[in-house]
């Protein structure tokens, strides 16, 4: 066995040269030149941060578009998804409650009309997105609360809608803090 | 047609079209033939000179699995004592404390053994020193380990009789500089420039459009967020892994890290037809491979797209499918797909939480790693349908009744001994952790562990008996997801998944060259009319017979109480 140390201690210290530091320099330099530089890519609203593009926000304010359920509470210094399988009881109530809180917050919307990612917790709890139905199903309240036209919105919904790559491939999604920037624009 | 189902059928082919050259090209260069990498030269034979290894030298397999031992050993202490003392040394912008030793062994070993299970989460459980210098290493030569076991392989198949499988060293470094660098390099830069962090910045603080304020975690992630795929390693920057939008930003993303994480072990079986001149046998193993994913893969972006049933009793609308731990911009059949893409090819990196998908997409999530061999890990993956490979021979020549062999090699007791014990050896440790875990579960919930043996599990009835079952099977597969609503981080479930990592990584790897460092040093039989050809149809399906058996037989029991029963109690 001895024989094998030597050699292998030495070629350890040259490929943790190679891979953790030379590799993660390159990557950080060359990422400089990326949209962000390498420190994520933040969205400002008058010169001011109010997030990163592609980190999801927690909206509860009925003038809001709300984001999905998170299970770390939209907190990106954490990550992290509800685990509770799908025959869970105690997880089917939670849904449930959800789906109650949404109505009473939404009259005149019926619960066949509510997409389920609406009432379900992401993988990550910070999923930016909204699929567009997630975001028309919340026009009705918006236009009442600001007092907009709900073509008006629903407009907006469709602008804002990134469609799927290539125009053929993954779904369609709405990233909601930008639209709800958008939003706060609209008179 | 629907654009997530053509979103994932064009990730599968585009995976195919790259590793087909992809294959040629590791061929060429484990032959020592020219290549477009040629330039790396120089810089090889320097790293073989102040490393003192004469690179040109061959190794017998007893030699070959020395060094390979040797150097892991010091990797596994190297580690160990970093993430022990973490909080003291450099780069700790997050202010991250050391890891306690149980969790220390467990990390340590995971991410040597390839796996990557983890039982904290990168956010706070690490720093950039440590994701750096023990995750981002471990993850580079632990798959060049794994490659450089397949290469031996090849070695043994390639000649008549011989007892050189190559030298160790330098296959491992080739692997690196010729393979898992330049890819992880190209990875990187798409991931950096579709929006994953890179910088050493720490945690950043942000007040939110709404006024709260909050943290956002950061870091040199990109580049290890590469190579954790190229090297089908799958352990996260971030707690979410590749469900984080920081971790995979986009569709496009999510595109790339699929078919990063699949091309070099369906280049390996590419490889292996090119460097023994057997096209035809790596193109049987190639389909059979495909046919068991397909088996696994078409369920379950079904039933995910689908939704649940439970929910859908609510309710709701469910036209994007079961949404609850999967991403809007991924949707249900890329979650799905990914799942067992993830889990056959022990990447266990994940986009969408398993412990809530559909109970029989978790079961066939489990299934995927309990074969363990459909394309499999980054070299291993050859290795464990190797070991089949051996059965089916055995079993094949019982059934002409002559003695078997294996490409002009007798095949006898000593190395179907090897093969059946490595094939128990996983059924054994699977269902042994398991039902110890659960009679702590059931008889001991109140010992003083970190986590209360009572309060492990997320889920109640079989869906928390599959927790278990599946950190199991993913510590033994050497696969690294996890039913993650377990409570793993407590001394039990740290030393008893460390324990089976090791004897999980190391015995399929050791076995598989013993048997063929016996098989290549055996006469050459040349073959006859009555030999059997491994590289037919028919011995393709009798391998294929072979694995369905044995697994079946190995692990039925325990996925009925787990997810056939909470799926017909649904």
């Amino acid at each position: 066995m001895k024989k094998y140390i030597w050699p292998s201690l030495k070629l350890t210290l040259v490929f943790i040269i190679v891979c953790s530091v030379l590799y993660p320099l390159l990557i950080a330099g060359i990422a400089k030149l990326a949209p962000g530089g390498g420190k994520g890519q933040t969205v400002s609203v008058d010169g001011k941060v109010v997030g990163y593009a592609n980190i999801g926000q927690k909206f509860t304010d009925d003038k809001y578009f709300w984001s999905r359920p998170s299970a770390v509470d939209y907190n990106a210094a954490g990550s992290a998804g509800s685990n509770k399988g799908p025959s869970n009881p105690g997880y089917l109530k939670i849904v449930q409650e959800r789906m109650d809180s949404f109505l009473v917050h939404n009259p005149g919307i019926k619960k066949e009309a509510i997409p389920a990612e609406l009432v379900t917790a992401s993988g990550s709890g910070l999923d930016p997105d909204l699929s567009p139905a997630g975001a028309k199903v919340q026009v009705k309240r918006i236009a009442e609360i600001r007092k907009i036209d709900e073509a008006k919105i629903i407009s907006l919904i469709d602008k804002q809608t990134e469609k799927p790559l290539l125009g053929i491939f993954g779904p369609a999604k709405v990233n909601v803090l930008k639209l709800n920037i958008e939003l706060d624009k609209l008179k | 047609m629907n654009t997530e189902l053509t979103g994932v059928i064009v990730t599968f082919l585009l995976t195919v079209i790259i590793a087909y050259p992809l294959g040629k090209y590791i061929a060429k260069v484990f032959a020592g033939e020219r290549t477009i990498t040629d330039f790396m030269n120089p810089l090889e034979r320097f790293f073989f000179r102040i490393s003192g290894i004469d690179a040109s030298k061959g190794m017998n397999w007893k030699e070959f699995l020395k060094s390979m031992l040797a150097i892991n050993m010091l990797w596994l202490f190297y580690a160990f004592f970093l993430l022990l003392n973490q909080s003291h040394l450099l780069m700790n912008p997050d202010g991250n404390p050391d890891m306690t030793p149980d969790l220390g062994f467990n990390t340590a070993i995971s991410f040597l053994v390839n796996c990557n299970l983890q039982h904290y989460s990168g956010e706070s459980g690490l720093t950039y020193l440590t994701q750096l210098f023990v995750i981002n290493f471990l993850m580079f030569v632990s798959a060049a380990t794994g490659i450089a076991g397949a290469v031996a392989l090849f070695n043994g198949l390639k000649h008549k009789t011989t007892d050189n499988l190559g030298n160790f060293f330098a296959i491992f470094t080739k692997s690196i500089t010729r393979i898992l660098l330049p890819l992880s390099i190209v990875v990187a830069i798409i991931l950096a420039f579709n929006g994953s962090p890179a910088s050493f910045d720490g945690k950043d603080s942000i007040v939110t459009l709404q006024g709260d304020t909050v943290g956002v975690s950061r870091g040199p992630a990109a580049g290890m967020i590469a190579i954790k795929h190229i090297g089908t390693n799958g352990g996260g920057w971030f707690g979410a892994n590749s469900s984080h939008p920081l971790e995979n930003p986009n569709y496009f993303t999510n595109m790339v890290e699929l078919v990063a994480q699949m091309i070099i072990p369906i280049a390996m079986l590419f490889a292996l037809g090119f460097y023994i001149k057997r096209k035809k046998f790596a193109y049987i193993i190639f389909a059979m491979m495909t046919i068991g994913m397909l088996f696994l893969i078409v369920p379950t972006i079904n039933w995910e797209m689908a939704g649940s049933p439970a929910i859908e009793k609510l309710g709701v609308l469910q036209s994007s499918g079961a949404m609850e731990g999967k991403e809007v911009r991924f949707g249900a059949a890329a979650s799905g797909y990914w799942s067992i893409v993830t889990t056959i090819i022990s990447t266990g990196s994940v986009n969408s939480m398993h412990d809530s998908s559909m109970p029989l997409s978790g079961m066939m999530q489990m299934l995927g790693m309990l074969i363990n061999a459909f394309y499999g890990g980054c070299g291993v993956g050859i290795l464990n349908y190797f070991i089949y490979i051996i059965i089916a021979v055995f079993i094949g020549g019982l059934m002409v009744g002559r003695t078997p062999e294996f490409m002009g090699h007798k095949v006898e007791a000593r190395e179907v001994k090897i093969a059946a014990l490595v094939t128990l050896l996983s059924a054994f440790l699977i269902k042994g952790g398991t039902a110890l875990a659960a009679y702590y579960f059931v008889q001991h919930g109140n010992v003083v562990w970190a986590v209360q043996p009572a309060n492990w599990l997320n889920n109640p009835g079989n869906h928390g008996f599959s927790e278990m079952f599946y950190e199991f099977t993913s510590a033994n597969a050497n696969n690294g997801s996890g039913f993650e609503g377990l409570g793993d981080n407590n001394i039990f479930w740290n030393v008893t998944t460390g324990f089976v990592l090791i004897l999980g990584r190391f015995l399929p790897i050791i076995g598989p060259i013993a048997i063929i460092g016996l098989l290549a040093k055996k006469k050459y039989i040349p073959a006859s009319s009555g030999t059997l050809k491994v590289d037919s149809l028919t011995f393709g399906i009798l391998t294929f017979a072979i694995i369905i058996i044995i697994t079946a037989l190995s692990y039925f029991p325990p996925l009925v109480l787990g997810p056939i029963a909470e799926y017909l109690g649904m």
